[in-house]
């Protein structure tokens, strides 16, 4: 028997063990704020409220959402095809680029629904671009992408800043940053969906690229598990030789996964730049690119995983800034650590409770775990 | 009757609802030489992990020598005495055989004592068992054969009485197979007990004293082997008659499908595996290249295949050149009519975390039958998945299985159904029925014997001399990169066995 565990129903798989390390991981984050003295439940109460507790709050949780969402399954789609796009940082920093080039350039001629269409285009072919090169040398010179790509966010940082302090800084301003951008290449909010709900909301940044998110994450659904290139991408992310074997050319596939994940990261870019902020500051990308390795991992690298995990991270960035601010105790270093331990619980060691779990379905429902012809009819 | 070595009472083991083990009692007796004999996934190898400590047993008793032994890791194993060969070697292979046979009994932070020991004792084992192994040796430069001898050794080293060995000869020449027969009739003599997992009919009846046969994890029967045939084991491996020879006629080779010239092949490491070989493959024939494996057979039919780029040399097929130098790919030779069955099925052949539709168009993706615009189509993909269960009998038959669920044989089916049934005119099958079950082989063979006689051309490679004998019109030897001899399918086995182990490389040659 090389396989003595059997796999799990889809929805054990993908809800019950998430939920069980998310669990855990709160009991792990409990103790650590029972250690600097203040209430658990109660800090869990002002998290989960912070985070859903008004239409407000609600609108922030997804405006944070909806960045994770794009670079989750940025780290998802290069994921199938067995590469680590640690990248994705860099690749939405430098489409913040491609985002304000469009947006700065159009935004007196057209109105936002011209322009929205091609930031998006601007966004895509940044990222694409900024991920191509790690790709290539991955694919023709073997250097690995891992190392190449964490290489491109420090140069993408730095290229940003200079273009920030450098060139694209208006005449006059002290802020490295835009110019603002006009009505032309502002998003509308989706406040009102909310408030349409019965809720309040005073002034949130959640935008139409939350929706823009979610078709993205149907897009990759469909990509991955249902067009020939997602076939060949998952055949050579589970198995070079046997990609090799069918005629699946590697440098091909590499190049076009980095560059379709480096496109998802770069879309990233249109949410603060064009949707809240409405210019593009100094380090505005603020992480989600290195959140978007956690919530691939925790959503299972599938688009109904990554979009809850999404809005799992969104409500603790949300919710721990609501928490920092009522217990002075937990400051925003605490806030990271919780962040650490889902990360670490969700993620890294995500395979930690699966054998018992899966021991304990084989246990209960013989057939549920898709084994009643295994035995006694190998020919 | 010896008293027995090993008693095994009511062992019973499931992995979820998999009853890997039902049931089983088993003795033997000290001194002797025991057989197990059964088809994959009939629970042979579940039942040693148990008795060396791998997996533990969900109820039953362990009794070694007389004695109820609980035994959880393969460290108790060794305590009691028991040793194991592994059939894939537990070796550093860039350690000395000395290094070696103490690892994990190191004994001092400093080895120099140790070593010492261990060099003294591998003199006294050489002396009584004739095991002969230069102690200072690197692995890998060792011939298969002797790093086998290496495993053994290191067993005995660590006092074992109780020797397991699984699947010992898959890797070995005959002439090596026999050396280790030698060896093990000489454990047995100096009073050891040998446990020898196999599913090689033949080689259970030359040197086992008794052999039991476990069938869908139970143990089916246990019987002395001089009592017993070949025949009689077979059938109670498969419970039901099995053909072991299949029947055909003579072949009727007709225009040359396949010609390869003068070609050169290096492996990863930019070793020459392949040092220029040529031959041909007509229309109507199976060609057999028989070889142990690791003598170039392996790099040959990827280069010819696509898969991996040659030195120099040509292949034509249909009269057409293949770039094998260059640019061949196996997507465009597949769209000319190349099949390709690959050796190793768990990483090339298959992807086995995909549904068995998915893998039944593996290479033929781009195939529009399968596909509508960018998108593949599923509907298609599935009917067409079911079509090949039904007519290659593949079990379970169920298109959305995960195909890591398949059984050996069944997962080979899964190849050969996509694979014959594009219709090619030249097929390269590698190692077609290895780990593949009795019943299966049989299909199998039966099958590539039908390809040949619609008059298709047929390249086998594989280390098993009865299959190449059974099927091949004309067989090829392999040594060391060359081919060192053409014989018909009457060749005696022991006349194959020297010329792929180099002997009579000269005259084979001619």
């Amino acid at each position: 028997m090389s396989t003595p565990f059997a796999k799990l129903p889809a929805w054990a798989d993908y809800g019950l063990i998430p939920l069980v390390n998310l669990l855990v991981a709160f009991v792990v984050a409990g103790l650590v704020v029972l250690l600097v003295g203040e209430n658990p439940l109660r800090a869990a109460a002002i998290l989960f409220d912070g985070a859903f507790g008004s239409g407000q709050n609600i609108a922030y949780t997804l405006f944070y959402a909806t960045n994770f969402i794009f670079t989750g399954l940025a780290v998802a789609v290069a994921f199938h095809a067995g590469l680590f796009n640690i990248g994705g940082e860099g690749q939405a920093y430098i489409s913040g680029l491609g985002v304000s080039l469009v947006a700065l350039s159009l935004d007196a001629f057209l109105p936002w629904w011209l322009t929205f269409p091609l930031a998006i285009l601007g966004a895509a072919a940044t990222g694409a671009a900024w991920a191509f090169v790690p790709a290539y040398l991955q694919a023709k010179r073997g250097s690995h992408i891992v190392i190449t790509t964490i290489m491109f966010n420090f140069i993408a940082a730095s290229a940003m800043v200079y273009l920030l302090v450098d060139v694209l800084k208006p005449a006059g301003s002290m802020a490295p940053e835009t110019r603002t951008l006009l009505p032309g290449a502002q998003l509308p909010k989706l406040n009102w969906v909310l408030e349409a709900l019965g809720m309040s909301v005073r002034s949130a940044p959640l935008n139409i690229t939350f929706l823009l998110a979610l078709i993205m994450a149907v897009v990759v659904w469909a990509l991955v598990w249902r067009t020939r290139l997602g076939y060949e991408i998952r055949t050579f992310g589970f198995s070079p030789k046997a990609a090799r074997y069918a005629g699946i050319g590697e440098s091909r596939i590499i190049i076009v996964t980095m560059m379709i994940s480096g496109a998802l990261a770069g879309m990233m870019a249109l949410n603060p730049i064009m949707g809240d902020q409405h210019r593009m500051a100094l380090d505005f990308v603020a992480g989600a690119g290195f959140v978007g390795i956690a919530v691939a991992l925790m959503g299972r690298s599938h688009p109904a995983g990554i979009v809850p995990a999404a809005i799992l991270f969104g409500m603790l960035y949300q919710g721990g800034a609501e928490l920092a601010f009522e217990m002075p105790n937990i400051s925003r270093d605490m806030i990271v650590i919780i962040q650490g331990l889902v990360i670490l619980f969700a993620g890294a060691l995500e395979n930690m409770f699966r054998p018992t779990i899966q021991t304990i379905f084989a246990s209960l429902s013989p057939r549920s775990v898709g084994l009643p012809a295994a035995r006694g009819e190998g020919a | 009757m010896a008293e027995a070595a090993i008693e095994l009472i009511g062992i019973n083991k499931s992995f979820g609802a998999v009853h890997a083990n039902r049931d089983i009692h088993l003795e033997i007796p000290r001194g002797t030489i025991h057989g197990i004999v059964g088809e994959n996934g009939a629970g042979k190898s579940t039942l040693m992990s148990i008795l060396y400590g791998f997996y533990q047993a969900d109820s039953g008793e362990i009794r070694v020598g007389g004695k109820p032994t609980a035994i959880r890791t393969p460290n108790d194993a060794i305590a009691v005495g028991i040793g194991m060969v592994h059939q894939h070697f537990m070796l550093v292979e860039n350690f000395t055989v000395l290094e070696n046979i103490i690892l994990g009994a190191e004994g001092d932070a400093l080895l120099g004592g140790s070593i010492a020991k261990a060099r003294a004792e591998l003199a006294r084992l050489e002396r009584e068992y004739g095991l002969e192994v230069d102690p200072d040796a690197i692995i890998e430069e060792l011939p298969v054969g002797l790093q086998q001898r290496v495993e053994i050794l290191k067993a005995l080293y660590r006092g074992a009485e109780i020797l397991i060995l699984d699947e010992p000869t898959g890797v070995l020449t005959p002439a090596e197979a026999d050396h280790l027969f030698r060896i093990l009739g000489q454990l047995k003599e100096q009073g050891k007990t040998v446990v020898l997992i196999t599913h090689k009919l033949r080689e259970i009846m030359a040197i086992t004293d008794n052999v039991s046969v476990m069938r869908q994890g139970a143990m089916v029967a246990t019987r002395v082997t001089k009592q017993t045939t070949v025949e009689e084991l077979a059938e109670l491996m498969v419970g039901r008659r099995v053909l072991l020879h299949v029947e055909k006629g003579a072949a009727s080779p007709g225009e040359v499908k396949l010609a390869v010239r003068d070609l050169v092949v290096k492996d990863v490491r930019g070793v020459v595996m392949v040092e220029g070989v040529s031959f041909d493959v007509r229309a109507g024939e199976i060609v057999g290249i028989a070889g142990v494996a690791g003598n170039g057979q392996s790099e040959l039919i990827e280069a010819i295949c696509g898969t991996r780029k040659a030195v120099s040399g040509t292949v034509m097929l249909d009269g057409r050149p293949i770039d094998v130098t260059g640019t061949a790919d196996p997507g465009e030779l597949r769209d000319r009519g190349l099949a390709h069955v690959p050796e190793d099925r768990h990483h090339v052949g298959l992807v086995l975390a995909f549904e068995e539709a998915e893998n039944s168009i593996l290479g033929y993706h781009d195939d529009p039958r399968y596909l509508r615009g960018p998108f593949l189509d599923n509907d298609a993909i599935v009917a067409d998945a079911e079509d090949k269960i039904k007519k290659y009998d593949i079990r379970p038959g169920n298109p959305h299985l995960r195909t890591a669920n398949f059984s050996g044989g069944n997962q080979q089916k899964i190849v050969l159904a996509r694979e014959m049934e594009q219709d090619p005119g030249v097929l390269v099958v590698g190692q077609p029925t290895r780990g593949v079950d009795v019943g299966a082989i049989e299909f199998i063979h039966k099958r590539l014997i039908a390809m040949r006689d619609q008059g298709k051309a047929v390249l086998l490679i594989s280390v098993e001399l009865d299959e190449i004998r059974s099927l091949a019109d004309r067989i090829l030897v392999m040594f060391d990169g060359r081919i060192v001899g053409e014989r018909g399918p009457q060749a005696t086995e022991g006349e194959l066995g020297l010329l792929m182990a180099g002997v009579e490389h000269k005259e084979a040659a001619e």
